[in-house]
């Protein structure tokens, strides 16, 4: 018996290899187009959105946080719908900045000096979750990231936002 | 490492015999293409089949982006041919698949009725895949609404003016097809349900008979 023999591939195996092998190809080729498309949403690139006016004159952002509402455009698949969204929008050391209102903790919205006890400051009324002006989270109360900001640039005098990032 | 695998289930659930039952068994030479290549003619039933399980796959896959809405069918049939990665491969798989169900199928068919292959004891395969048959043409009939473009919906409308023109019981089917007396809203959930859950339910169980009878009775002789 020499060593070569042990190598040898029986009729049996060559079948078994050839049949598995063009199988398999077979049903790569039909199943990847399926699962590519059913992967789809997560493999796209997230597309930045434009920058929006809040119908907000740069002259009127003061120090002290102001709500607006604005109207985003949400494109959703096949849907296409209006979403009013909302910004604390103020001025820090001469920087406007715009806060989203929506809790870091849980996703409910804070309110600006939005209860008695802590002026000054972003409360939620869901958690006690509190925040300063600048939207820092204050240690010991359930949040525990800084609120979101919101893209901010000022074009023709009026503040447009673009997409929301988070902090910390 | 797969037969490791395989022999930890094998000793667990015995299924060696399961597997000798349904696939290990001989394919008698006249109907081996190997031995004479006019046996391919006895492929067409395994290609019908073949073709089936791509239309479920690429069926199941398809829903994923479809909504069965008068407002939003259209839309999201466009969206997921248009925008989605290969939205439009798996589409037209399920598009020309259709098709080719029923040509392989009306193909099986020949080659069955020219073999005698429907005479006893295989009286009753034939008359399951006579009711296979039917149930691939709802199949395709119930699917070419989903789109609702103009050509899916005035396909539906002849099809349903054809139904109303049974005797007696015509404008009842029409109506009940229909889901009332418009053809819309309701129709379009109806035949969605009828394409997607009851048609592929009564499709898989015929199957299940047709090929149980299969191995029961075995493949006809040569001629």
């Amino acid at each position: 018996m020499s060593e070569e023999r042990k190598h040898r591939v029986s009729r049996r195996q060559f079948l078994t290899y050839t049949l598995t092998g063009v199988g398999g190809f077979m049903a790569a080729g039909m199943l990847s187009p399926m699962v590519r498309m059913a992967l789809d949403p997560a493999l796209e690139d997230t597309d930045d959105s434009d920058f929006i006016s809040i119908g907000l004159s740069e002259d009127d952002v003061t120090e002290e946080p102001q709500l607006v509402n604005f109207d985003v455009e949400i494109e959703d698949g096949w849907y296409t719908s209006e979403q009013t969204q909302s910004a604390y929008v103020f001025r820090q050391d001469g920087e406007i900045l715009a806060l989203s209102p929506i809790c870091t903790h849980l996703g409910c919205t804070v309110g600006w000096e939005g209860n008695q006890d802590y002026p000054d400051q972003f409360y939620c009324p869901c958690h006690h979750g509190r925040f300063e002006p600048d939207g820092t989270n204050i240690q010991g109360t359930p949040p525990t990231r800084p609120l979101d900001v919101y893209e901010v640039e000022v074009r023709d005098g009026m503040v447009h936002l673009g997409n929301i990032r988070e902090r910390g | 490492m797969l037969q490791k695998i395989y022999d930890w289930l094998d000793t667990r659930l015995d299924i060696t015999p399961m597997w000798r039952d349904i696939a290990d068994h001989e394919v008698p030479e006249h109907v081996n293409p190997a031995h004479h290549f006019s046996a391919f003619v006895y492929c067409f039933g395994g290609l019908t089949f073949f073709v089936v399980v791509i239309q479920i796959l690429s069926g199941m896959f398809l829903t994923m982006y479809y909504v069965p809405d008068i407002v939003h069918a259209y839309e999201s049939v466009y969206y997921l041919q248009n925008e989605v990665t290969h939205g439009m491969i798996v589409r037209g798989m399920h598009h020309w698949g259709a098709s080719l169900v029923i040509v392989m199928m009306f193909l099986h068919t020949l080659r069955v009725f020219f073999t005698g292959s429907y005479k006893k004891p295989r009286e009753l395969n034939w008359v399951v895949g006579v009711l296979l048959f039917f149930v691939v043409l709802g199949l395709g009939f119930t699917g070419y609404l989903l789109p609702w473009d103009m050509k899916a919906y005035f396909a539906t409308v002849v099809g349903l003016e054809i139904a109303e023109s049974a005797p007696i019981i015509g404008g009842f089917a029409s109506t009940l097809l229909a889901g009332g007396e418009i053809i819309g809203a309701q129709t379009l959930a109806r035949f969605f349900a009828i394409h997607v859950f009851f048609l592929p339910g009564a499709l898989l169980g015929l199957l299940g008979a047709h090929f149980y009878m299969i191995r029961k009775q075995g493949i006809s002789g040569p001629l």
